[in-house]
């Protein structure tokens, strides 16, 4: 261990400024959330009933809430597997030793610098029924021009291919820098052996790649559970009929377009425990490989 | 099998050119270029027809089949988007990120310091304490955080936007592995020489760090210029808005049809800037990204 500098006062000071801010704008406010969801606020919050948690009840029997909870699971589940599954694919091409391997790179991993809001506007474009290239193709090869935005089934695909070609960059990243950490020589071992390249993938680089996959799939959580708001609000607005109404859109409808502070409160809470659960699962994931010294 | 079959399967063996080793290994390389330069494309193709269709006016991007050269339109669209307000965002969203990331910078620097220079009392709580919000978003609190900027008066003001980033889990962390990663003799011979603690900061640690600080930076811009859900809150006018709003606001058909050349020259305008810092900044990103997750 290091020798610290013996001062005792100094640590503290050095470290308030950063404890100013997560108090004041991280710890209160998410305890004020918590505290919120036991109270019916009315009159924009001049009047507060303490209400329990009723507002918990009224959250779970609520069909509009369980319909949310459906569209967030397809939602999520749909953009994290595939996401992941396109990026894994697209790390293992990039990364076979051929000329030009660093342009290739940074070709495939520039889209993680757009912003959610601009990915929905120029996905809005692309599927846009009278201006878009997609319906474009779709007419001249099937003969169809399906409505995006109208039909629910549609627009919710529509928001999850927005959603899995706006992380497929950051993925890219992570499972480039893992897969350069595998050492060459067990693969060539593999390959000595007679593994084919498929076997080599499956028994050698995938188990390797297990750490990353498993933080990439908490990430991808949080993304497709938080960072899509923008593209749901540019393209979709929760729409139509709430078939892309996913949980943080809901809240946001329910906190600051209806006033429910009390009813989006509870959601909040409900959704931190969500984040709070894959936290703890990270970190002890974390513990075991420092243990371990992976 | 019946004989004619053997005969056939012979003469198919023969017929069939021999590929040398080499032959197959090229080929297969071929191959490699060709799936890449395919994906890449592919990946491309939504921003690559954005940008054809910011150059067309109303008329040619309404045109089907659609136009898939590009017009002459550009410059008018941009300035249409200009006008609608996006200049002002613009310079806006520097300012604020700008601030963001000066403060974020700062605040996780002297605390990476203080978690590896000094021994505390209660310094493993601390550090937990700041760790533990590495991964909750904004969303978990925002009904409560907007309620606490009215009452500190600072709605629809810049420190909204600001104060509540400048700390950061990530930027702690990311200080504290790299302050780590730097030879304790080094701290030594500083305190042998009579450098105090802030000296040895100031003039021997910072000057060491640009390269961390530089990861940080860069990837903490593109984070803050991405900001959308926030300011579309706490913002109330346009002269204060900031750029990811402006493009919804850019979507907002003026009467009837939507003007696709003037949103698409304000995604143009909101993607450049982080653009350009990851293609300026790649090595700086990717060193961010590899000591954010624990090695």
């Amino acid at each position: 261990m290091r020798a610290g500098y013996p001062n005792k006062i100094l640590p503290y000071i050095l470290i308030l400024p950063a404890f100013t801010i997560l108090v004041i704008f991280l710890y209160y406010p998410q305890i004020e959330v918590f505290i919120l969801s036991l109270y019916r606020v009315a009159l924009l919050g001049l009047r507060k009933t303490y209400v329990g948690f009723e507002n918990y009840y009224r959250l779970f029997t609520s069909p509009k809430y369980h319909y949310s909870i459906e569209i967030s699971l397809i939602f999520t589940i749909s953009v994290v597997i595939v996401g992941m599954a396109i990026s894994l694919a697209l790390a293992l091409l990039a990364n076979q030793k051929v000329r030009g391997a660093r342009i290739y790179r940074t070709a495939l991993i520039w889209p993680y610098a757009l912003s959610p809001a601009a990915a929905g506007t120029i996905w809005l474009f692309l599927f846009s029924p009278t201006a878009g290239l997609v319906n474009y193709f779709l007419e001249t090869v099937f003969g169809v021009s399906p409505d995006w935005i109208g039909n629910r089934t549609l627009a919710l695909l529509m928001i999850i291919g927005t959603a899995i070609w706006k992380n497929l960059g950051y993925n890219i990243v992570f499972y480039l820098a893992a897969l350069q950490n595998i050492p060459r020589e067990l693969l060539e071992a593999a390959e000595v052996d007679g593994a084919n390249a498929f076997q080599r993938f499956r028994a050698v680089a995938f188990p390797l790649l297990g750490p990353t996959t498993f933080f990439l799939l908490i990430m991808n959580l949080i993304y497709a559970s938080f960072e899509t708001f923008p593209i749901i609000d540019i393209m979709t607005k929760g729409g139509p009929v709430g078939a892309t109404n996913i949980l943080i859109y809901n809240l946001y409808q329910d906190g600051f377009r209806f006033f429910k502070t009390g009813l989006a409160s509870a959601q909040a809470t409900v959704l931190f425990i969500f984040v709070l659960i894959l936290t703890l699962l990270q970190f002890r994931a974390l513990e075991r490989r420092i243990h371990y010294g992976a | 099998m019946e004989p004619e079959a053997v005969v056939v399967k012979e003469v198919q063996t023969r017929l069939k050119p021999r590929l040398s080793p080499r032959a197959v290994k090229q080929i297969k390389v071929l191959l490699t270029h060709l799936a890449l330069l395919f994906s890449i494309f592919l990946l491309a193709i939504p921003v690559i027809y954005a940008i054809i269709g910011s150059t067309q006016t109303t008329a040619e991007a309404y045109q089907w089949p659609p136009k898939l050269t590009p017009g002459k339109a550009f410059l008018e669209n941009l300035e249409k988007a200009w006008n609608l307000g996006l200049g002002q965002m613009l310079i806006n969203t520097f300012i604020v990120a700008g601030a963001v990331v000066v403060g974020k910078v700062i605040i996780s620097v002297l605390a990476g310091f203080a978690f590896v220079y000094f021994s505390f009392p209660g310094k493993g709580l601390l550090f937990f304490l700041i760790l533990i919000t590495l991964m909750f978003p904004l969303e978990v609190r925002i009904v409560a955080l907007f309620d606490l900027v009215q009452q500190l008066k600072i709605g629809n003001t810049f420190y909204a936007l600001i104060f509540p980033f400048v700390a950061s889990a990530t930027g702690t962390f990311l200080f504290r592995q790299h302050f780590r990663s730097i030879p304790p003799s080094l701290v030594d011979a500083a305190r042998i020489d009579g450098a105090g603690p802030i000296r040895f900061l100031f003039q021997i640690l910072i000057p060491m760090s640009w390269n961390a600080i530089g990861a940080l930076a860069a990837i903490m811009f593109v984070y803050a210029w991405n900001q959308y859900i926030w300011p579309l809150l706490v913002i109330s006018t346009k002269e204060r808005q900031m750029i990811q709003v402006g493009l919804k606001m850019a979507l907002q058909a003026e009467a009837g049809e939507l003007d696709w050349g003037m949103a698409m020259a304000a995604t143009f305008i909101t993607i450049l800037p982080p653009l350009l810092v990851f293609f300026l900044l790649q090595e700086q990103f990717m060193r961010g990204f590899g000591l954010r997750e624990e090695k």
